[in-house]
């Protein structure tokens, strides 16, 4: 889309780059340092650079995708660590792993983008200047325009060469374009008009209009926020910090940003597919239906939240991006008191939500207790006698509990995660392969644990959502510009920037003789047929029949050299 | 919800299955269309050089043979324009009278070429017998057609199928229909034996009007950057051709003086990619809303965010390589090639391999 108006500068910058002689010792050319940061801006800012960076940019955004990212996944980036224990930390170094946060990744775009103003910075100063210039002077021959035609005035019509300039230049202006009458005191008067500058405003525009992406984009980053948090039906989230799972501020960010609104979870509903067998079971809809308050004092509404259509509250949206179980277990511990009572989230690991579940009970006494194991909403029994999750829908929920004792390794101080249980000082009292057998409990059952540890019941269920809690005043900016990117880009693609010349001419036999030419700036697949229209406009304004044959089309062009013959003849004769 | 009507599902899968025969036999069709013509060449050729050991000069003859839409030989000068006049950028300046390369209008001729005929006649039938294969599988569902991987990819041909025929009512395309039909019946052959999926509801997080707006943009501009793959690829077997030809070597590939030369088949192709960059503007821009509204961020270089933006910056490079000295031509030609790749392999490799957010395709679950 750039054209050819920067490109001039740098042919010229690279041979003063470049020895005048061709002798065997090379001189350096004399270019001093600013000579030498001129050389290197034109060479940054030349059309050849900017596409060699946007190739380089897309070849550069792919190892993103065949690797884990940070960002998205780092668990997975961290189990690609331990599994490639020498390649991994190199990659690592190279940033494969945070590539679209990379020095090298933000090297290639930010120099596209400085190639990018220094693009459009010189163009858009030719352009203002084009813009308010009256159309170039009318050339000699129209004759070696691309599209060339000629109309013939009979006489006696009472049009002379000055009348016919000015019902062209009518023409023209109604047409759009830009006219300016010119030669009128001489025996030649002619029309020079120009159509489609924005054509150009719209590539300016385009270009300019990705920078505001770009600092958009920025902009989001440095004051938006974002932040997880698992609710369980009946639990309630207040906006604060503390209340987060997970928080990932924007470099800006200060805690007052946040407005103490809270979201009480008062149900999730979710369907499957029971009507086909090919997608049986298969989830159709999660509803969440939520009692949401604006701050402390502020009146309760209740609130739908479904995917896809997240909840707006206290300038920031709710989305619904997860759901599970969450059993409700109470643990007694050796001395018989109550060690733990709660729901335990669950992470589902597949469509028949076979949940991994853990447990820690850190309060119980003698010995801290610990589970492991899966809770089923529909267990079956496989031939071996290992139960299955068959369904996602409660149908026949189950417990199933591997259980240690000892130390949780929760005291050294060391971030543990929730959803791992670290067996290293622990010793097993439950499991299939001890004697005492795994603890299989269906609702509304308990467990004796072996060797007076205590007890587990299993008291119901509960699910939970997992929501996503998103605050960034930056993308509607990015909206803006990029619907101003694309109304730039759809300029410059679709418009066309055209000139038109119109000359006239009165032959002494009392004919008005007119020629005209058209000429594109950059490719015009359709001035062939802004030729038709013009041409047949001029013939219709001063009733002159239309002649075939003295049409610029694919037959006629023998018969345009005999009109440009007589034109040529009509000057001569003056 | 609606409920899944099985006999739709079920009529809907009958009639791709005609569909696709129709689309093999008229694939037959127009690669026989390319032998008759290259065989009709060969004959005008010997006839000519016959003629020559004879002493009777029979341009006239080849034309007759070889060009298609052909003049007289006395009107072959035209093709450089009047003398004083440099070649004019925007007119059909080349008619394809010399009978080397087709006309760069690529509009019909006078003669008949009957196996073409059939060809595109077998075309419409398999476009309609697939639309009707479209649409019975969205009434099936209760819900627009392109939910998965197999509907993408049945609605999908069915667009680039209709898109070649309606650019086949006001050009002569014919020459690409090995190609385009060729690669229509490619995918509905991978769409019914690799990515097949009963028709079923969608998931909760394809149930958004967005489906509708940013799938249906993407699978026309796909449709888009089909077409003008195809023109690429012939553009560059063209372009080498002339070469050859200009260097007075003998033509080998007589089926190609069917085909318009390099330059016009290059104007086209970057015509229709113009438009199709802006519908895959639309598609990013359309998807990061959807992803706004679905996973609550417009941009999360989810792998197939990534190749859709490497998709669309190869695009760029294409329009921008356009303006650049030394890049149009072949090299434009190859950006464009690899633009199509990358929207094939973001379609399949992407979908069934990389995990990602975009990963409920349908296949293997």
């Amino acid at each position: 889309m750039k054209e050819t108006v920067v490109k001039e500068p740098v042919d010229t910058g690279l041979k003063s780059a470049q020895p005048k002689d061709g002798g065997t010792g090379v001189v350096l050319p004399q270019l001093g340092i600013l000579g030498m940061f001129r050389w290197a801006w034109r060479q940054l800012t030349s059309m050849r650079t900017a596409l060699f960076l946007l190739l380089l940019l897309a070849v550069a955004a792919v190892p993103g995708s065949l690797f884990p990212q940070r960002p998205s996944a780092p668990s997975e980036v961290t189990q690609y660590l331990k599994d490639n224990p020498v390649s991994g930390p190199i990659m690592d170094w190279f940033k494969l792993f945070d590539v679209y946060s990379s020095p090298w990744f933000a090297a290639i775009y930010l120099l596209l983008f400085i190639s990018l103003i220094g693009c459009v910075l010189p163009r858009a100063k030719i352009h203002a200047k084009a813009m308010r210039s009256a159309p170039p002077r009318t050339p000699k021959r129209l004759s070696r325009l691309a599209e060339y035609g000629t109309v013939t005035i009979p006489a006696g019509s009472g049009i002379d060469a000055e009348t016919a300039v000015r019902d062209a230049a009518g023409i023209l202006k109604s047409r759009r374009y830009r006219v300016d009458i010119r030669d009128l005191d001489t025996d030649r008067p002619s029309v020079g008009a120009e159509i489609g500058f924005m054509k150009e405003v719209g590539n300016l525009l385009f270009h300019t209009a990705l920078i505001g992406v770009l600092a958009a984009v920025a902009f989001s980053g440095l004051f938006g926020y974002s932040g997880q948090r698992v609710l369980v039906e009946g639990e309630t989230f207040v906006n604060t910090l503390a209340s987060y799972d997970t928080f990932t501020p924007g470099a800006n960010f200060t805690g007052n940003h946040l407005t103490p609104y809270s979201v009480q979870l008062d149900r999730l509903v979710v369907k499957y597919d029971r009507s086909t067998q090919a997608h049986y079971g298969q989830p159709l809809d999660f509803t969440a239906t939520m009692t949401t308050k604006d701050g402390p004092g502020a009146e309760a509404k209740t609130q739908t939240l479904k995917v896809n259509d997240p909840v707006g509250i206290g300038g920031t949206n709710v989305y619904l991006v997860g759901n599970g179980y969450a059993p409700v277990v109470t643990v007694k511990d050796g001395e018989g008191k109550v060690a733990f009572q709660g729901p335990v989230i669950t992470i589902p690991t597949d469509g028949a939500y076979t949940s991994l579940m853990v447990i820690k009970v850190p309060d119980a006494k003698p010995k801290q207790l610990g589970f492991v194991g899966f809770f089923l909403p529909t267990a079956l029994i496989d031939k071996k006698g290992v139960a299955f999750g068959s369904d996602p829908d409660p149908f026949n929920p189950q417990l199933n509990l591997n259980a240690f004792t000892g130390d949780l390794g929760l005291d050294s101080g060391v971030p543990r995660n929730v959803y791992t249980l670290d067996t290293s000082k622990m010793t097993e009292i439950n499991s299939r392969k001890l004697e005492a057998g795994g603890i299989v409990l269906a609702p509304e059952q308990s467990y004796k644990l072996p060797g007076n540890n205590g007890s587990i019941s299993f008291d119901g269920i509960k699910r939970f959502a997992a929501l996503d809690i998103r605050h960034d005043p930056g993308q509607v900016y990015v909206l803006v510009f990029a619907l101003l990117a694309l109304a730039g880009l759809m300029g410059s693609l679709f418009l066309n920037r055209r000139r038109v010349w119109v000359r006239t001419g009165n032959h002494p036999d009392g004919r008005t003789m007119v020629e005209f030419g058209l000429l594109a700036r950059g490719e015009d697949h359709r001035l062939a047929g802004e030729y038709a229209a013009i041409n047949k406009a001029l013939h219709t304004k001063w009733l002159v029949p239309m002649d075939t044959a003295g049409q610029n089309g694919e037959q006629g062009q023998s018969t345009t050299i005999d009109s440009d013959q007589s034109v040529a003849a009509a000057s001569k004769d003056h | 919800m609606p409920e899944i009507n099985e006999d739709f599902a079920q009529l809907s899968e009958q009639l791709m299955l005609v569909a696709g025969l129709a689309y093999a036999v008229a694939f037959c069709a127009y690669a026989w269309d390319l032998v008759t013509f290259s065989q009709a060449v060969k004959r005008g050729l010997a006839g000519h050089s016959a003629d020559e050991a004879a002493g009777v000069h029979s341009e006239s003859r080849v034309a007759e043979f070889a060009g298609i839409g052909s003049r007289l030989a006395a009107e072959q000068g035209l093709g450089s324009g009047p003398l004083d006049r440099a070649v004019r950028p925007s007119s059909k300046t080349h008619d394809g009278s010399d009978g080397i390369t087709a006309g760069d209008s690529m509009r019909y001729g006078a003669e008949r070429r009957v196996v073409a005929r059939v060809a595109v006649a077998l075309t419409v039938v398999a476009a309609v017998v697939q639309g009707f294969a479209v649409v019975f599988r969205g009434l099936a569902a209760g819900r627009v057609p392109w939910g998965n991987m197999y509907e993408f990819c049945t609605t999908g041909s069915f667009v680039v199928a209709v898109v070649f025929l309606l650019v086949l009512t006001r050009r002569d395309l014919r020459f690409l229909g090995t190609f385009v039909i060729g690669l229509v019946l490619v995918m509905v052959v991978a769409a019914s034996v690799s990515f097949w999926t009963p028709v079923g509801h969608l998931v909760p997080a394809l149930q958004s009007y967005w489906l509708i707006i940013h799938v249906s943009i993407a699978v026309m501009s796909s449709a888009l950057f089909t077409l003008t793959f195809a023109m690429s690829v012939l553009q560059l077997f063209q372009a080498r051709r002339e070469a050859s030809i200009a260097s007075g070597k003998k033509d080998k590939a007589l089926v190609m003086r069917l085909v318009p030369n390099a330059l016009s088949l290059e104007n086209l192709s970057y015509r229709i990619n113009g438009i199709a960059f802006v519908g895959w503007t639309l598609t990013l821009m359309f998807g990061a809303i959807w992803a706004e509204k679905a996973w609550g961020r417009f941009w999360g270089w989810d792998t197939k965010e990534v190749w859709t933006f490497v998709i669309w910056v190869v695009y760029a490079g294409y329009l921008h390589a356009r303006a650049t000295k030394g890049w149009t031509g072949t090299r434009a030609a190859w950006l464009s090639i690899v633009g199509y790749l990358c929207v094939v392999f973001n379609f399949t490799i992407v979908n069934m391999y990389f995990s990602g957010l975009h990963s409920y395709a349908g296949v293997g679950s």
